[in-house]
């Protein structure tokens, strides 16, 4: 019984009510996936699982058995920071960072959902290819709250990095 | 507030009141900030530049560590269970079913907690910032519905919320007030901020109202609000010996820490308090029960605790902005003079606290009138205590002030941004006093010519499909506020490429960009490159005491840099001696640049700061040094303002309405980072728009129960909400303030709900008085 984190395997917690972001935080110490809410509301929590964005409270670790799993720790490759990250930073797309880390992930499941023709509720065309204009990146991004304010260095910062990718 | 802080209130005002009258009179020269700040002039530097955050990479790898983040050995977490009645005793506390459970460490209430003493509350105390004039645990009360009153330990979270879930509580109820009628009806009094009565009378402002030849008079609404930060408040804490521990999320880590050693008795030495990094604050982020109870069961538990708020708990446990009923009534001359101004109106507090929500002081420097009433008067109800919300008071009061202006402006056919100008006063309208830096006319004349002001077209006359389109504006305002107690510590270190500082400050970072700013402000006055300046904060064991509030943070840290700095060059210059070519110079005649002291009026006299210390034979040299107290405060009127205009189109079938441009001009004196002020102005507007458009606290007025305590029925801007917005800035400094500079953290949220409030009016003819302007009020 496993689950592969940041391209290790782990163990799973003996108590099935344990969510994947509690043991993220508690069992594993990678506190950089946060708990805003715990509840599905605020995106805070958002890891990456095969890929796909999913909120880390409102999924029970258990399930993911064999699973692979990305957190805010395991984007950073070798020669530095993952482009994105690097972005948020050149356009201030943060203040506090509590809310960051799920943003960033989101981001990347965004741009990946975008990339599979995914249509969103301000698609005009629901069968075209997916243009992320502003207005995509905005309503696509916005279950992850943001308090501070930093709305507009998130979009800017996620358009010049991987929605430009998938756009070029 | 019991009667023992009443007193203490009425003598802080006294002194305060006695200096009020003399400080003015004073000569500028003796007045801190008399004489312009050095590096005002300074302007080749980083200072004004984009600096980006130097926190930056740690936060986009998660790699930031939060309260609840911490982590200490064998540690145990805690689950609150919360009274379910606004007012009376509890009669019985069954915790049997919760002790009996899986990893179930402790159950604590009244019945079992330690002894320990009440909070002092925030304002009885120069350092006192307890939640409210309370004990925690200490007795079968209940105050309000939602409070915490049972305590459960375990060896998991899972396991204490568990268990939490199986404690019964039994309640002997006590009548309540939980309705805004019904506290009316109790009595209003008058309202006191900082011990001071929220009342101004100059004139006859009714006499002038009833003889205006144009006026206006309305009242206007304002719901109760939560801050919401994203991270939920949190502590991990540990009693080391007889040592309180508490990594904490805090907007004032000193005055938390001498709060908590006043509740458990201990030294200020022994309660160590960090808070390196804040999830978001805006006035939250204090003392509130949670900590005291995560404390006191750690104390009894023998083991280190984390208590970590659900998103509820936070609800339950953390005040609000509370609500208002605001009356303003504007009479003018026919060319749009005013002659009379009211802003009068009710708040609502709890019989324990003192917090009216101060909606007048952004008025009381707003407008030239020869006649003005203002006054909040306060009501009581049996809920949880409301607290600062980011921009107390001006949040809330600029949006029926500038309503009430925007109608105005309609009834005289005025411009709105004519009329503000028309009523610009030339010194403080209610204090008399010269104002220090105000330069809002720049703003208003810069920020119509970037938003294309002139193309605004009458009430009702623009539409784009069933999009009925409009635009509004409005002043936002708030004050220059230097606290006392802020000290700077500045250590010089040798190494082989010279010198590195470590600036230390007790200071909190929320996300304002407080270290990057202070590390490009320490740089500049010692003259070190950034790289070779570190900035520490967020401790209780450095010295001195900084709140992270009233937008007054930058400018108590500056102005305490200012004399560590005085004192570090005038130790620098006795450790030079004889042989330095600084050798017979004062403090007064030399200052610093490129890594060393220079003359001041002769550069080729220098030393570097390196070479003063190997001559010494010293490896370091340290100073300390607190600010000096606040006098300016005094001898000026100083305030930070905002130009706002705001496009919005509203759904002629649906209602709803979308805000498409924003723009906010600043005079907020010398900008220090272009980037972080940037953010923070967005910051504010954004938070403002959740203001305007959906933020509301829904209270049960049966039960004084919050019914959205959660982040799904509580509606904040997202991402779609939030259009992009245009920020600009006068940046002209204010030559009485370090730097130059005026806090930004609030000025922000100010006006913004009347510039939104103004653009749907002129969108769809419809004024709407009573936030959030939501889409049922205006089908």
């Amino acid at each position: 019984m496993s689950l592969i984190v940041n391209g290790e395997a782990v163990a799973l917690p003996s108590d099935p009510r344990v969510s994947l972001l509690d043991h993220l935080r508690e069992t594993l110490h990678l506190t950089g996936t946060k708990k805003g809410c715990n509840q599905g509301a605020c995106g805070a929590c958002t890891v990456l699982v095969d890929g796909e964005r999913i909120l880390s409270c409102l999924a029970l670790a258990v399930q993911y058995e064999g699973r692979s799993v990305t957190t805010i720790e395991g984007l950073a490759g070798e020669n530095g920071l993952h482009p994105l990250q690097q972005a948020f930073i050149e356009h201030d797309g943060f203040q506090c960072g509590y809310c960051t880390p799920g943003q960033i992930c989101s981001a990347i499941g965004m741009a990946a959902e975008a990339e599979r023709g995914v249509p969103s509720h301000v698609s005009a065309d629901l069968t075209a290819a997916v243009a992320l204009t502003r207005e995509e990146v905005q309503e696509r991004m916005s279950g992850n709250l943001c308090r501070c304010g930093a709305h507009n260095g998130i979009v800017d910062a996620i358009r010049a990095t991987v929605a430009a990718e998938w756009a070029a | 507030m019991s009667i023992v802080d009443t007193v203490k209130q009425g003598a802080q005002g006294l002194v305060q009141g006695a200096m009020t009258k003399l400080v003015p009179l004073a000569p500028d020269s003796w007045i801190p900030g008399g004489v312009p700040d050095p590096l005002i002039q300074h302007k080749h530097g980083l200072i004004g530049t984009s600096v980006s955050r130097l926190d930056g990479p740690l936060k986009v790898q998660g790699g930031a560590q939060f309260a609840a983040e911490f982590r200490f050995e064998n540690m145990a977490y805690c689950a609150l269970v919360y009274a379910t009645i606004p007012r009376g005793r509890i009669t019985a506390i069954d915790g049997a079913a919760a002790e009996a459970a899986p990893g179930v460490v402790l159950v604590m209430s009244h019945l079992n907690a330690p002894r320990m003493n009440k909070p002092p509350a925030f304002g009885s105390s120069p350092n006192g910032v307890g939640p409210a004039d309370l004990t925690i645990f200490q007795d079968d009360r209940v105050h309000w519905n939602g409070q915490p009153i049972v305590a459960v330990l375990a060896d998991t979270q899972e396991q204490a919320d568990h268990a939490a879930a199986l404690v019964e509580v039994s309640y002997a109820p006590e009548p309540s007030t939980t309705s805004l009628a019904g506290a009316k009806a109790n009595g209003i009094a008058q309202g006191l901020f900082m011990g001071q009565p929220l009342l101004n009378e100059i004139g006859d402002a009714e006499g002038a109202l009833a003889k205006a030849a144009v006026k206006v008079d309305a009242t206007y609404r304002t719901p109760r609000h939560n801050h919401n930060p994203i991270e939920p408040h949190a502590a991990t804490i540990a009693w080391v010996g007889d040592e309180l521990v508490i990594h904490d999320a805090s907007q004032m880590v000193t005055q938390q820490a001498q709060t908590l050693g006043e509740v458990f008795d201990l030294a200020p030495e022994q309660v160590r308090l960090t808070s390196p990094y804040v999830g978001g604050g805006f006035g939250s982020k204090g003392l509130w029960d949670h900590q005291v109870i995560g404390a006191a069961a750690a104390k009894m538990a023998g083991r280190p605790v984390r208590i970590a708020l659900s998103r509820e708990g936070v609800y339950r446990v953390v005040g609000g902005r509370t609500l208002t009923e605001q009356r303003v009534a504007i009479g003018a001359s026919a060319d749009g003079r005013f002659e009379a101004l009211i802003h009068t109106g009710l708040s609502v507090m709890t019989p324990h606290n003192n917090m009216p929500e101060p909606f007048i002081l952004g008025t009381r420097a707003g407008y030239a009138c020869p006649n003005i009433k203002l006054q909040v008067e306060v009501a009581q109800m049996n809920m949880l205590a409301n607290t600062f919300m980011r921009a107390p008071g001006e949040a809330v009061g600029t949006f029926a002030l500038e309503s009430a202006i925007d109608e105005l402006a309609e009834a005289l056919a005025i411009d709105p941004v004519e009329l503000r100008l028309r009523n610009e006063p030339d010194k403080d309208p209610t204090t008399g006093l010269p104002f220090s830096s105000r330069h809002i006319d720049t703003a208003w004349r810069d920020g119509a010519a970037r938003f294309g002001w002139s193309d605004r077209g009458a009430a009702g006359t623009r539409r784009e499909g069933e999009w009925l389109v409009g635009t509004g504006c409005a002043t936002g305002t708030y004050p220059y506020y230097r606290m006392p107690g802020a000290e700077a510590r500045i250590t010089l270190r040798r190494d082989s490429d010279g010198v590195r500082a470590l600036v230390e400050v007790a200071a909190a970072e929320m996300g304002m960009g407080t270290s990057t700013t202070t590390a490009i402000v320490a740089a500049e006055r010692l003259g070190l490159p950034l790289d070779r300046v570190e900035v520490a904060y967020g401790d209780s064991a450095i010295p001195g005491a900084i709140m992270a509030g009233g937008s007054q943070q930058t400018a108590a840290i500056g102005a305490a840099v200012i004399a560590a700095h005085n004192a570090l060059v005038a130790e620098l210059l006795t450790l030079a001696g004889n042989d330095s070519p600084l050798a017979g110079l004062s403090a007064a005649d030399v200052g610093s640049e490129e890594g060393g002291l220079a003359k001041l009026d002769d550069a080729a006299r220098r030393e570097s700061y390196g070479s003063i210390l190997a001559r010494a034979q010293r490896d370091q040299v340290t100073v300390t040094k607190a600010g000096t107290p606040p006098l300016e405060l005094m001898h000026w009127s100083m305030h930070s303002h905002s130009a706002l205009f705001c496009e919005v189109k509203v759904n002629a079938v649906t209602g709803e309405t979308r805000v498409s441009r924003f723009l906010g001009a600043f005079d907020c004196g010398r900008i220090l980072n272009a980037k972080t002020a940037a953010s923070q102005f967005r910051g504010g507007i954004i938070m403002g728009l959740g203001l305007a458009l959906m933020e509301e606290t829904q209270f049960d007025e049966r039960n004084g129960r919050i019914m959205n305590p959660s982040l799904a029925e509580y509606h904040l801007p997202v991402h779609l909400d939030v259009p992009e917005i245009d920020v600009i800035w006068t940046d002209i400094p204010d030559p009485h303030t370090p730097m130059g500079a005026h806090g930004v953290g609030e000025i922000g949220i100010t006006g913004v709900g009347a510039a939104v409030a103004n653009a749907i009016y002129n969108a769809t003819g419809r004024r709407v008085r009573d936030l959030p302007i939501t889409l049922d009020k205006l089908l």
